[in-house]
């Protein structure tokens, strides 16, 4: 139930960026929406624990609500407000909160994974048990930065799973026209990295995986590598209309929506009524509302705020 | 004071500021076992152990990143970058990631880390190896960039780097290491931003950094033995800029020669004169003079000496300068 929520609050926020886009409300037009990918974010965020800290690429939106964001928050920063995570000035590629262990999203592909590198070298220099988390596309999978990244966990056994989410394209580029072969499991054993492949599209899958990797991770086993399947069910960017895929494909990977597969087996394990659902839906709906309506009236970031944060 | 290499002085800082603060850790290519590249991280090894003199693979991105992380998330890294001409393997990670953390989650985060590298001719080390690239780096908000000349600056500069809570790239001048100087013994600071006037003079203010204030200083030696009196200002650090110090100098001498080891086509020279000229136009009697390397790559043999100013062109800039009113 708490994944399926978390799938539902990330598909009525990212579907209320895009209509906010449409009103005007949005400081840019750079957002990258996750919809179609929410079992791989809610399942990966939900098997982190506090004290994880984690990095993302720049269609972060969804593990960012899965590891507990305020979303008014986030539609503030996705507003250009002065309330939002990054006081407006990162943007949606941007979003971070190291409160809540985000160390940020970013607009560089692949260039988290060594911030996130560093992240898990500092959570075993100061002995926390804890581990850190790299969330990047399969954009980033032929980046050199991450086998670079993938030796260098592996030879210091830094606790650090390097998180796939495979929504199949990298941008207009569909994987097998990026990649020489798709064992991309096999790529990270070859480090010794223990590696898993998830059904991105079944939310309690990627949680099982996730999971079982994280605990090798925090045991001392050092990193781990999941990649979990799925599909953007939009375009790259707003205006995409994605003329590089069929819509049969678009077809049978909507058939497979992560959010109607977990409510229907929870009907089917009777934990889930048409009731019940209505209420979770409702409940999702008017917090999204109420978290655009506190955004919109926030507050425009003043000329002074340009010249701030540039030092310490 | 003692006497001391600056390759020990930076040694000396490191170590006071790893034996006070148990976040700084050192990382880099060949830092551990090895002692270093040019030996200023030798012995760490052996006081701090491998959890914090870290031997890295041949990664630069990465090991940068590591850096920004780990700097993210409250250590203190000094990563070492063997040299300067393989900031453009890390070039994301330092233009990125380590200058605009900070400003990208509005304040949210410090990345204090120091990128500890060495730049310059001098060991006709080819045009790889030899570079002078501080002004792709100045060029970028968020960053500080320190190039100190002297022992005593290399320790007290880098002591305030590494407790500096920007990121700083650290560049020394890889023809400086055997460089003897009094330092002043533990506690020596030297804060980033001010520029240190290393000769007085009243007729003509020769403004340099790194390897190039000797030769300005050689310069003024020789000017100083035909009567005339040159003013030689060190900037230390190239960000923060001091620019305070060198128009106070420029307002008494009129005449300004800016020299560097970089390439003299949107070099920091450039910025340097144009500086003056905006803030101090009506004092000067003459243009700036800019007396800066040859656009040409370095090349791997003694034509490296002709690449790059010489004290001699110095001299000659300031002579010409003078005659001038």
């Amino acid at each position: 139930m708490g994944l399926l929520r978390t799938m539902l609050r990330i598909r009525e926020f990212e579907d209320r960026v895009a209509e906010s886009y449409l009103r005007g409300m949005t400081a840019g037009s750079m957002f990258h929406l996750s919809v179609g990918e929410e079992a791989a974010a809610a399942g990966a965020g939900a098997a982190m624990e506090a004290g994880d800290c984690f990095t993302t690429h720049h269609r972060g939106h969804g593990i960012f609500l899965a590891r507990g964001a305020d979303p008014g928050r986030m539609f503030a920063e996705v507003f250009g407000r002065r309330e939002g995570y990054c006081a407006g000035k990162g943007g949606s590629m941007h979003i971070a909160d190291i409160a809540l262990g985000h160390m940020g999203a970013n607009a560089i592909v692949g260039a988290n994974i060594p911030i996130s590198l560093g992240g898990g070298f500092a959570m075993r220099y100061l002995k926390t048990g804890k581990a850190s988390v790299a969330f990047f596309g399969d954009g980033a999978l032929n980046q050199g930065v991450l086998y670079e990244s993938l030796n260098m966990a592996a030879l210091w056994k830094l606790p650090i799973l390097f998180a796939v989410v495979n929504n199949q394209y990298g941008m207009g580029t569909r994987i097998d026209k990026a990649s020489a072969t798709s064992r991309f499991v096999e790529r990270a054993e070859t480090f010794g990295v223990r590696g898993a492949q998830a059904d991105g599209m079944d939310v309690e899958a990627v949680w099982q995986a996730a999971g079982d990797l994280l605990a090798h991770c925090r045991g001392g086993g050092g990193p781990a590598f999941l990649i979990a399947d799925c599909y953007r069910f939009y375009g790259h960017g707003r205006k995409d209309p994605s003329p590089y895929r069929t819509k049969e494909e678009e077809e049978s990977w909507r058939r497979r929506d992560p959010i109607e597969r977990q409510k229907r087996r929870l009907m089917e394990a009777g934990l889930l009524s048409e009731e019940s659902h209505a209420a979770l839906i409702a409940e999702v709906t008017r917090e999204m509302e109420a978290a655009v309506a506190w955004a919109a009236q926030g507050s425009m970031p003043e000329p002074a705020d340009l010249f701030r944060h540039v030092y310490a | 004071m003692t006497q001391m290499m600056y390759r020990d002085a930076l040694r000396t800082a490191l170590a006071e500021e790893m034996r006070r603060d148990p976040r700084v850790f050192v990382i880099g290519e060949e830092v551990g076992r090895y002692g270093g590249a040019y030996a200023v991280t030798k012995g760490l090894f052996e006081e701090f152990g491998a959890e914090r003199v870290v031997d890295t693979p041949i990664s630069e991105a990465s090991t940068v990143g590591l850096g920004v992380g780990a700097a993210v998330m409250g250590l203190r890294p000094v990563v070492e970058l063997m040299y300067v001409d393989f900031v453009g393997l890390a070039g994301d990670q330092v233009a990125n990631q380590m200058a605009k953390l900070r400003y990208m989650t509005g304040g949210q985060v410090k990345v204090p880390m120091v990128l500890r590298t060495q730049g310059g001719t001098g060991r006709s080390a080819g045009a790889q190896h030899s570079q002078s690239l501080e002004a792709w780096l100045v060029h970028i908000p968020g960053l500080r960039v320190v190039m100190p000349a002297t022992p005593a600056d290399a320790k007290g500069l880098l002591k305030s780097a590494i407790r500096s809570d920007d990121p700083v790239v650290f560049i020394e001048h890889k023809a400086l290491y055997a460089l003897k100087g009094e330092v002043p013994e533990g506690e020596h600071l030297v804060a980033l931003g001010q520029a240190r006037v290393a000769r007085e003079g009243d007729e003509v203010s020769i403004v340099a950094y790194s390897r190039m204030v000797h030769f300005a200083l050689e310069a003024a030696e020789t000017l100083g033995r035909e009567g005339i009196r040159a003013e030689v200002i060190d900037l230390r650090s190239l960000s923060p800029l001091d620019l305070g110090t060198v128009l106070t100098s420029v307002r008494k001498t009129h005449r300004a020669i800016v020299v560097s080891e970089a390439h003299k086509t949107c070099g920091f020279s450039a910025e340097l004169s144009a500086r003056i000229t905006e803030e101090a136009f009506s004092e000067l009697e003459a243009p700036v003079a800019r007396v800066a390397a040859q656009d040409v790559p370095v090349p791997a043999t003694h034509l490296e000496k002709l690449s790059i100013p010489s004290p001699e062109q110095i001299a000659a800039a300031a002579r010409t300068l003078r005659r001038s009113q």
